[in-house]
């Protein structure tokens, strides 16, 4: 297993360079440099000023050498300082909002889970009953329903029409003065909204998936045994078939975590959440290109970790890829 | 898979005919906007500014009194027009990356299978975004822009196919009788990989049309006053108190438009699918 990890973890050293070495690639794209992007919008910096800027960033020097002092600061996690007003270090802002939009998407992974797996195993049960037709018009409405507008139609049921929840941000204004009851009631109510909408896609791609891979698994011959043994049809599907169905459910939710994590600068947007994809959002907006750099390198860390994660709990519970 | 065999098959599935008439609907529609929009979709009414569905404007007007469904009949142009292009350039790439990595294989399909696990790599969304902050946003950035991050796909089924039909006795017949490279790949080798791809081509389109309407939505998209359906959300969501139809008729349209890809390709893939029995 050791071994395993080790392989794993040395795999993905490339990976970084090579992540990094798009996202700088990415930004170079810029007509400009940062340097006239922070000059030209102020007309009071002098020349002499300007130079003295493109030194610190080492704009004088080829690029090949730019991108490798970027890297080494970025290693110590350095991605320099925001153009915003602030002026404050990358990092420092994205690392106050990294929590919330993790906690947010596995919350929402959470009942992607808890929904999406009974749902796949009863419609494998029944293939073309009533529930199955039913869940799968369900599935194709989950593939086809942009995000956006299921944030925005529940925010006119919920928010407007009913008045029950909150839409926008995490916690309302008085918050601390309420006691921690009352507190955790706020932010309930303000997250339920937003980790619905995050779930909702992936949702549809779970469910389905569980179905498939029930239905194979229902057909392996140790089924047909199990059912001969005259096993309960309870023990049969969820100790015999459900278990080994519940394997490929680790990749996918390694797969998932790119489209997560995407996916949360438009339900934070939406739902003014400050989390990273709502920062990722505004600095797009500012051309903050430090930041957006910043937060492209930590988007594509976080789903790296993701599948190393997925890898590791898969080799933990099949013992043929760690040893094999 | 023979031609007629395809369509008898295809003819069959109720999923895939649904599919096609909604496509070929929304071509209809956004061919003929000029025709079918009752109003100018750009045509600022100040004496109508946000009036409910009506006689007049069966969906309503926006902030500007502009007429809602003529909008989105033109804004049906815009979805079409990213959906085919951003496709059709990440099926192109694809197909190239695809086709390298699995005749040569070696440390050529070793390359670009990095590559391709390195663009896996980054939340797609992300990357989009990062990129329309450096270029401006227009609808050809995004059409661009979405299909350089959305190739990774077609790239993997090509690879598949290819490494799988590399060694069938007509390639090597074909090689024997001294087929060139390029002759192997296009007259050999790709037509007996394409139909998985056509699958994901179409599944791709409802994709595209979806992220360009989110792109559009963020303000990151097509830039008013060209009408798209994410730009009108927009609108429906600074408005969302006391204008629902501005929210509610193009999410509608989004929601139909990409079910329709959906279906055809869920479609062509049961129709082109030798496991499934005739």
């Amino acid at each position: 297993m050791l071994v395993y990890l080790v392989k794993r973890l040395l795999l993905m050293a490339p990976m970084l360079v090579g992540i990094t070495l798009v996202s700088f690639v990415v930004i170079h794209l810029a007509p400009g440099t940062p340097v006239e992007m922070q000059t030209t919008l102020n007309p009071k910096v002098s020349l002499e000023a300007q130079k003295r800027l493109q030194e610190l960033y080492g704009l004088d020097q080829p690029l090949l050498v730019q991108y490798g002092q970027w890297l080494k600061r970025v290693v110590r996690l350095d991605f320099g300082r925001s153009f915003s007003p602030d002026r404050r270090p990358v990092w420092d802002k994205i690392r106050e909002r990294l929590g919330i939009t993790i906690s947010l998407n596995l919350l929402s992974l959470f009942i992607i889970l808890a929904v999406a797996i009974p749902l796949g195993v009863l419609s494998a049960c029944r293939p073309h009953s009533w529930f199955d037709r039913a869940t799968t018009v369900l599935v194709f409405f989950g593939f086809a329903m942009p995000t956006f507008w299921l944030a925005l139609l529940l925010i006119m049921f919920f928010g407007v029409y009913l008045d029950w929840l909150p839409v926008s941000g995490l916690t309302s204004l008085n918050f601390p003065r309420f006691s921690l009851w009352q507190k955790i009631q706020d932010l309930a109510a303000h997250i339920t909204l937003p980790v619905l909408v995050a779930a909702f896609g992936g949702l549809a791609g779970m469910s389905r998936y569980m179905r498939g891979t029930m239905l194979e698994v229902i057909r392996q011959d140790y089924i047909t045994t199990a059912r001969a043994k005259g096993l309960s049809e309870r023990t049969v599907i969820f100790k015999h078939a459900l278990r080994n169905a519940l394997l490929p459910v680790i990749t996918i939710l390694g797969l998932s975590v790119p489209g997560l994590i995407g996916g949360s600068v438009i339900f934070e947007s939406i739902f003014a959440i400050p989390g990273m994809g709502q920062l990722f959002f505004g600095a797009v907006m500012a051309r903050d290109y430090p930041l957006v750099m910043g937060e492209l390198v930590i988007g594509a860390v976080l789903t790296l970790l993701g599948n190393l994660l997925a890898d590791v709990g898969y080799a933990l519970v099949d013992p043929r890829i760690r040893t094999g | 898979m023979k031609k007629r065999r395809f369509w008898a098959r295809f003819r069959r599935n109720r999923l895939a005919m649904t599919g096609l008439i909604m496509v070929a609907a929304s071509f209809v529609i956004s061919l003929a906007a000029p025709w079918l929009a009752p109003y100018d979709p750009n045509h600022i009414d100040l004496q109508a500014v946000l009036l409910p569905p009506c006689a007049e404007h069966w969906w309503g007007t926006d902030p500007l009194g502009r007429d809602v469904l003529s909008r989105i009949i033109f804004g049906s142009q815009v979805s079409l027009k990213v959906g085919f292009v951003s496709v059709g350039l990440a099926t192109l790439i694809g197909l190239l990356v695809g086709s390298l990595a699995g005749f040569y294989g070696g440390w050529v399909d070793y390359l670009l299978m990095r590559l391709v696990d390195l663009m896996l790599c980054f939340p797609s969304f992300f990357l989009i975004l990062a990129v329309i902050a450096v270029l401006e946003p227009s609808i050809w950035n995004i059409m661009v822009v979405i299909g350089f991050t959305s190739w990774m796909g077609v790239a993997r089924l090509v690879r598949a196919e290819f490494l799988s039909l590399r060694e069938r006795e007509f390639v090597v017949a074909a090689r024997a009788l001294g087929a060139s490279d390029l002759r192997l790949i296009f007259v050999h080798l790709l037509p007996n990989a394409l139909a998985p791809v056509m699958v994901s081509a179409t599944l791709g389109v409802a994709g595209a049309i979806l992220t360009e309407s989110a792109l559009s939505f963020l303000g990151l998209g097509v830039q008013p006053p060209t009408p798209s359906w994410g730009n009108i959300l927009t609108a429906g969501k600074d408005n969302i108190e006391i204008a629902w139809w501005l929210s509610f008729f193009p999410g509608l349209a989004i929601l139909l438009t990409v079910m329709s890809y959906n279906f055809l390709g869920e479609g062509i893939r049961e129709a082109v699918d030798p496991r499934l029995k005739d």
